[in-house]
């Protein structure tokens, strides 16, 4: 029988999947393709790493859907694959981790500025969010996760579009932090605590950071969203920033490091870890060794 | 009266009216385009510069007093154009293929143009023999490409290696920057140059110019 995000939170610290950009990236996928494109064209790829991340003991699994919004999609002319795109993004996942697994379905910024300072009109951005959330939920998504934002007026727009769709469903809002010498801000100048109080009351059940430098400015991070946040707390840190070694992009914090820091994290309050960019399903068998069931 | 100054605060408060109307006040005066940009913008732009690399101001700050920049600049250029001004060269910019993400980018490009520099921005999702033609066509002394995916700055080396197979490497200078990079990557791949922000990438662009 399926868990809830919500018991499992209220149980203990819940375990996420890892990166999925630098697995397809490591499979294979040409530099500079979007990863959305192997939704349509190499689906059992990203069931192995699915059925990868769950074996490794990861309690949620994210959906290839990061750069799934309407104009993401329309920029790389695979916007007539929208809907296509967002309901099998979650339906390959389901498939292969059944219903016990939590379906994580991921929804990434539009990478484009708002109006005035850039030129997205907030009413279509807000409008994307919506469909996009409208289509993932409608395909059986458990959770949706709005993450690696760093304007926090679009991450309180796709948060308000996703809460609209549906009232009860888990959302994760996650931001991406500098640290700086008066704390952590994300570029657009956002602080933790701006952050978390802002998302929650736009209906985030969690909000935290993913992404970033690596697990030394994370616990920074980590830190003061357990402190401010009236919400759980969802961290999910990179393997650090990538070197380049004989042709590939090799992350410098091995499973075991990862494991250790963002285990320790986990102690101090975080309620639901996992990694981003350059971690695997060894960094995540590393964090559940030390998490425990 | 405006004063050079004046110009220089409406730059860094981002305010592109003041700016714009400072500028035109100035150019009517003894003080010459050259000084006029020397002394107010460039250095307006590298209080900028250095105030987000220390996150004292963030990303919308820095657009802001660019686009204020912008609009002094369009009343200075045709007067530094007149004035024979030398120009600092040309340098050709763009993202790399597959990477739409060209917010950094743009602010490089701003940046370059007020210290003097000719840009060509093929904008993004650019692959590499379209830098290299391009910088060819423009006699260009350096490229600068920008990535911000992970899944994209790999294709920053098929750049650099490209130079190479076309035997261009004594001609054409690389630099990269972005999010993901580190100066390691940027060693690993055989760029001439990395820079962690705007005003590090007109600094490094400097030096590759002048060698």
């Amino acid at each position: 029988m399926k868990v809830s995000l919500a018991r499992r939170l209220a149980a203990g610290v819940v375990v996420g999947d890892g990166g999925w950009g630098t697995m397809l990236a490591e499979r294979g996928l040409p530099a500079g393709a979007p990863p959305e494109l192997w939704t349509l064209q190499r689906p059992e790829i990203l069931a192995e790493i699915a059925r990868a991340y769950v074996d490794a003991g990861a309690e949620l699994i994210t959906t290839n859907t990061f750069g799934a919004s309407p104009m993401r999609l329309s920029l790389h002319r695979l916007g007539d694959r929208f809907e296509e795109i967002n309901r099998r993004g979650v339906e390959i996942v389901r498939a292969a981790v059944g219903d016990e697994v939590l379906v994580s379905a991921s929804i990434g910024p539009t990478g484009r500025l708002l109006a005035p300072l850039g030129n997205a009109d907030p009413a279509e951005v807000s409008r994307g969010f919506a469909e996009q959330a409208r289509i993932l939920v409608a395909a059986g998504a458990d959770v949706l996760c709005i993450e690696t934002m760093t304007d926090l007026e679009e991450a309180t727009l796709a948060v308000r579009a996703a809460r609209s769709i549906s009232e009860e469903i888990a959302i994760i809002a996650s931001m991406t932090f500098d640290i700086t010498p008066r704390g952590p801000f994300t570029v657009m100048g956002v602080s933790v605590s701006q952050a978390a109080e802002t998302l929650a009351s736009a209906g985030a059940t969690l909000v935290g950071s993913n992404c970033g430098a690596g697990v030394e400015e994370m616990r920074i991070v980590a830190k003061a969203f357990v402190e401010v946040a009236t919400v759980p707390v969802a961290i999910q840190p990179n393997a650090g920033l990538p070197r380049r070694q004989d042709g590939v992009l090799v992350y410098p914090e091995s499973p075991d490091r990862f494991a250790a820091a963002v285990a320790a994290m986990a102690a101090t309050g975080v309620g639901l870890v996992g990694g981003c960019c350059g971690t695997t399903p060894a960094h995540i068998a590393a964090l559940r060794r030390r998490i425990g069931r | 009266m405006s004063s050079l100054q004046e110009l220089s605060e409406a730059v860094q408060r981002g305010d592109a009216a003041a700016a714009s109307g400072a500028t035109t006040a100035l150019v009517g005066g003894d003080i010459g385009p050259a000084d006029i940009l020397n002394r107010a913008l460039l250095p307006a732009m590298a209080v900028i510069g250095e105030r987000f690399r220390e996150r004292e101001i963030f990303l919308p700050d820095v657009l802001l007093a660019a686009r204020a920049m912008k609009a002094a600049m369009a009343v200075l250029e045709p007067l530094l154009l007149r004035d024979g001004v030398a120009k600092s060269g040309v340098v050709v910019l763009g993202t790399v293929r597959g990477d739409l993400h060209d917010i950094g980018k743009n602010l490089v490009s701003v940046m370059l143009q007020g210290a003097g520099y000719d840009v060509v921005d093929l904008g993004s999702d650019v692959d590499a023999d379209a830098f290299i033609d391009a910088a060819l066509d423009a006699d260009a002394a350096v490229i600068g490409m920008s990535a911000l995916l992970t899944t994209t700055m790999t294709e920053m080396a098929a750049v650099v290696r490209r130079i190479e197979e076309r035997g261009l490497h004594d001609r054409l200078r690389t630099i990269v920057g972005g999010a993901p990079l580190s100066e390691a990557f940027a060693r690993e791949i055989g760029a001439d140059g990395f820079a962690p922000d705007a005003t590090a990438a007109v600094e490094r662009i400097r030096e590759l110019v002048r060698r």
